[in-house]
């Protein structure tokens, strides 16, 4: 065989990549080596080295080399998770294809695409077809849609680690296991950024035991300089909160200094709040610093993606929206403010900054309270040793099974033992049992179980003629269109001016708590409410100084277990800290308080903090493990409380440790703490303890979304399908009660155990508590280790008694009507 | 099923309030209920949502024991006896009717209540915009109300959430009570709550299964 730099393809591409003054990558060049051999497999690359040429390119020279080899239409499907990637994508492909001298048309098809250029695209597919996972799946919808596919060599998976743990990576997979069902020969390629688990990741988007496959490292690095921003004093900082205001004066120099700065927030309400503050506290800035996040009117968001590339702005305030993809050649300075939540999202924000290759990516850190600092710390040291997270690919999902044979039966109609195989082919569903797979169908084609309770239901019927399943109501084809997708969110209203002109997308949760013309916060303007008409909230500029900042409930994201490792690890040096430990050196005031009111826990001790105030009864436990494990502990603790006594807890966590709390007396003592606490009977307790708890509830949300059991409304649209609107939690309470057997609900509860219940790690857990010296110190006011608990957390409820012995102490005490 | 009870006053006559979604009416021998929603659930399936008719027949199983209870002479239903179009759910809700011929029916229309001929005629319910029995006006939907107006009213599914020590939240079906309005639960139990509605100036009835008590 020849060898790829001395055929004329390779050539072609050397010349052009030479003309730009570019040479390829070690990694590019053997990306395109392995692709010519007929290679799949996965690409990994730090941002800003060129990882989309690395595919693009291969297929482009194997393409001149082999031209008669592509047939018409689509030839290269490049699926990534974020639209706003595939437009500035696009644009590089397309002046590629055009400089080569290329006939082709790379094009984008997403939410956003108009119907127009839909059209066009379905009357002739593009040779380049920029999507999304949810978009595949719609076009699976579309009849005839096999005929776009059959000519596909290659499909690319922009960005797999990000898709690779939720759902949306499971509809990629599915997308793939099709595509590979209608053009037998097609290459698979991922490209993913360093991740722990590389080799699963390739095996869950490339399962296939007759193709060839392989990983493809770059050597290059990305160089990161980490820096945390201080205040004066460690009494500036709060316990709590998650605003950190207080530390504008820190940042506005930061912004000053650099050519154009990100300040990347958790949630958007905390971004419109750090717009609105440098706002106040430097009106110079006005006019040259924006706010992005998801809940922003695109049209805004594109144009200040382009300010940025045109060097218009000096700061942008963005939450995740901007983490991924998009080179913005400007950017050479990061804030975080608060924490980041794992080592994998920070390096991957760190590396926004700084963009081109041998470039240092600077990151400033910007704790919102105390212990954030010791997390910085630990940050570091993972960053050090070069420790990233592995993430955990979803097997099994119901949800998204019974919305891909429903999308199939409203597309082309499918074979039930064809898409069995298919399916079992996929990794999430090679587990698939026969019997469950006749469930979904049942679930699709009969309703459910149980005998004449669902008559009238048709959903999807038995095409004699064709010897399909088909969809053939058009409205249930329709609503299911509208359903398409793993991403679920609350419902969601259009902010629209009256004039005309959208500002953006907001919670109808929260505009259902304000009157008209009540001031509020979008897109960091101030508006307030005129009417609300079909899904559109109607504003106008509001004068007024104060306004209310929106929340969104979606996007918390815990804290993952690499990270609490470490964490743990530098809460046990914090009192003392090395020379360099910038952080815990000043820290040490505030855990000099904790060690005097209560006391700092050591490597082998377990600290519990019994406090009583105002609000109740607490107890305070520090493990240290993330939220997740938080709530299944503080669950399963809270049950075996409540079999000494019949109690009803509230329960709050974070990060760093979790609170009960309760109106009665917590029977608990130096005595029964470490039976409370043993690793005895630790399943058992935990599996009782999920099941009385609210979490299975929670989950089913978006699990009955996905599945198709609540229709979403749509922001903007008239119709609003009012007739069949229902909250997930009364149909997860219909089900239990009239189909107990039902698959989605039973996956309710295996999500809450495999998503947080993770044994080993539980067990683990338990088993230090177990070796660790317990310590329960009462302390007479919240402490600085309680106090963020106290604060900053979510809250779930546990209660073994009776709802009628709730009501009747409820009788007895204060209580306040909510409305 | 347990059937509670909590007396009031109203309009000048006295109202039994029960913990099972319906008043009775004593001087008048009538049960008053709203927002039964029968054909839901039919109405989900029919749009690919599958429900099962197990909870209209628990409803349906409720309002029996109820009548068996009560005795009344009349049924006067304030409004969204019926959820969409006619569907299996109104052929099954027309056979459990056929027990109850003497019954006097009255349905005061909702906003959901689309079929009307078919109501009157073919079970036997008379259909009214608004209903008044001695000093008491019936009407679905409430904008405004004259003065010395008493109106029962459904519509707006009542719900309440409390708040107690220990940061502790209940939330309840309820109904509302002020001197001149009195706004019913939801019949069925295939309805959420709506707790977003001014409760100032009257009292709530909160209740469960096994209780139903004054909590404001």
């Amino acid at each position: 065989m020849r060898k790829l730099e001395e055929t004329s393809g390779y050539q072609i591409i050397e010349d052009w990549m030479a003309s730009k003054s570019f040479s390829p990558f070690d990694f590019q060049l053997k990306a395109w080596k392995k692709y010519a051999n007929n290679y799949s497999g996965l690409v990994v690359a730090p941002t800003g080295f060129g990882k989309t040429y690395s595919m693009f390119l291969a297929v482009v020279i194997d393409y001149l080399n082999n031209p008669n080899y592509y047939k018409k239409g689509c030839k290269l499907l490049w699926i990534s998770p974020l639209r706003s990637l595939a437009k500035d994508l696009q644009k590089a492909m397309q002046t590629a294809i055009d400089e080569i001298g290329l006939d082709w048309v790379a094009s984008v098809r997403n939410g956003d695409t108009p119907q127009n250029i839909r059209r066009q695209q379905e009357r002739k597919m593009p040779d380049i077809l920029l999507t999304t996972p949810e978009t595949m799946h719609l076009l699976f919808t579309q009849k005839n849609n096999s005929r776009w596919f059959k000519n596909v060599q290659c499909v690319v998976v922009d960005e797999w680690h990000e898709l690779l743990s939720t759902k949306r990576g499971v509809l990629t997979e599915l997308a793939v296991a099709r595509i590979r069902s209608l053009s037998k020969n097609v290459r698979i390629w991922g490209i993913s950024a360093t991740i722990g688990n590389l080799e699963e990741a390739k095996e869950v988007l490339i399962p296939y035991s007759d193709v060839k496959t392989t990983i493809i490292t770059s050597k290059e690095k990305k160089k990161l300089k980490i820096v945390s921003l201080l205040p004066d004093e460690v009494e500036v900082l709060p316990w709590a909160g998650h605003l950190g205001a207080h530390m504008i004066k820190k940042v506005l120099p930061k912004i000053y200094e650099n050519t154009t700065t990100l300040i990347f927030t958790n949630t958007r309400s905390q971004s419109e709040l750090w717009y609105q503050l440098l706002l106040d506290s430097d009106p110079d800035l006005a006019g040259q610093i924006a706010i992005h996040h998801g809940s922003i009117d695109k049209k805004l968001r594109n144009w200040i993606e382009d300010a940025i590339n045109d060097q218009l702005l000096k700061a942008v305030v963005c939450t995740s929206s901007l983490d991924l993809g998009v080179d913005f050649k400007p950017v050479d300075c990061v804030i975080q403010i608060g924490s980041a939540k794992g080592i994998a999202r920070f390096i991957q924000r760190a590396g926004r900054s700084g963009h081109s290759p041998y470039e240092v990516s600077k990151v400033y850190c910007l704790p919102t309270h105390s212990l954030q600092l010791i997390e910085v710390s630990a940050l570091k040291e993972a960053v050090k040793r070069k420790d990233v997270e592995s993430r955990t690919p979803v097997v099994l999902p119901y949800d998204v099974l019974v919305q891909f044979l429903v999308s199939l039966a409203v597309g082309e109609g499918f074979d039930e033992t064809k898409t069995f195989a298919l399916l079992q082919q996929t990794h999430a569903y090679s587990q698939l049992s026969v019997e469950d797979f006749k469930w979904a169908m049942l679930f699709i084609t009969k309703g459910g179980n149980t005998l004449k309770t669902y008559e009238e239901f048709h959903k999807v019927v038995f095409d004699e003629e064709s010897q399909l399943y088909k969809v053939t109501s058009r409205r249930i084809s329709m609503l299911h269109r509208m359903n398409v997708g793993a991403i679920v969110s609350d419902a969601m209203l259009k902010v629209r001016f009256m004039k005309g002109g959208f500002v953006g997308m907001i919670e109808e949760y929260f505009i259902s708590k304000l009157k008209n013309g009540t001031p509020f916060v979008l897109a960091g303007r101030v508006l307030e409410i005129v009417h609300i008409k079909e899904m559109t909230v109607f504003v106008r500029k509001s004068s007024s100084k104060k306004a209310i900042t929106p929340s969104w409930k979606g996007g918390r994201l815990p804290l993952t277990s690499y990270l609490s490792h470490y964490l743990r690890l530098k809460l046990n040096d914090a009192l003392e800290p090395g020379i360099r430990e910038r952080e815990l050196k000043f820290l040490n005031p505030l855990l000099t308080a904790q060690n005097s009111n209560s006391h700092i826990p050591k490597s082998d001790e377990f600290l519990v903090e019994k406090i009583k105030t105002r609000e109740g009864f607490h107890l305070f436990f520090y493990p240290f493990e993330g939220r997740l494990v938080h709530e299944i502990m503080a669950s399963l603790i809270a049950y075996r409380i409540s079999k000494i006594k019949p109690i009803t807890f509230t329960i709050a966590m974070n990060d760093y440790g979790f609170d009960l709390l309760s109106d009665q007396e917590i029977p608990v003592d130096e005595l029964n703490i470490k039976e409370i606490l043993s690793k005895e009977n630790l399943m058992q307790d935990a599996i009782a303890s999920v099941n009385a708890s609210e979490m299975a509830n929670r989950k089913f949300r978006d699990i009955a979304v996905i599945a198709g059991l609540v229709v979403q409304s749509q922001p903007g649209k008239r119709k609003t399908n009012k007739s069949l609107q229902s909250s997930s939690g009364l149909i997860f309470r219909v089900l239990e009660d009239h189909e107990p057997n039902n698959l989605l609900v039973r996956q309710a509860y295996t999500e809450v155990f495999n998503e947080q219940l993770e044994e080993a790690r539980l067990q683990e857990a338990f088993q230090r508590i177990a070796k660790s010296k317990i310590i329960l110190k009462e302390a007479s006011g919240y402490t600085p280790l309680s106090f963020p608990i106290k604060v900053d957390s979510l809250r779930d409820t546990m209660s073994n008694e009776k709802l009628i012995d709730r009501v009747k102490r409820l009788q007895n005490q204060h209580y306040k009507l909510i409305q | 099923m347990n059937i509670l009870t909590e007396e009031i006053q109203f309009g000048g006559t006295s109202l039994t309030l029960t913990n099972q979604r319906v008043i009775y009416w004593k001087s008048e021998e009538t049960l008053v209920l709203s927002d039964v929603h029968i054909g839901k659930t039919a109405h989900f399936r029919q749009h690919g949502i599958a429900i099962s008719d197990g909870i209209l027949h628990k409803d349906l199983q409720r309002l029996t024991a109820l009548i068996h209870h009560f005795l009344p002479k009349k049924l006067v239903v304030v409004g969204d006896l019926f959820h969409a179009e006619y569907n299996s759910n109104i052929t099954e809700f027309k056979e459990w009717l056929t027990d109850y011929i003497e019954l006097d029916k009255i349905l005061v229309k909702g906003n959901h209540d689309r079929i009307h001929s078919i109501v009157s005629e073919e079970l036997n319910f008379t259909v009214v915009h608004k209903l008044k029995i001695q000093n008491i006006t019936f009407k679905h939907d409430v904008d405004h109300a004259d003065e010395n107006e008493f109106i029962i009213s459904g519509h707006i599914h009542p719900g309440v959430k409390l708040k107690t020590c220990g940061k502790q939240y209940l939330k309840l079906p309820c109904y509302y009570v002020n001197s001149t309005e009195l706004i019913l639960p939801a019949f069925s139990l295939f309805t959420g709550l709506n707790t977003n509605f001014d409760i100032e100036k009257g009292s709530i009835y909160a209740f469960d299964d096994d209780i139903i008590f004054k909590a404001k």
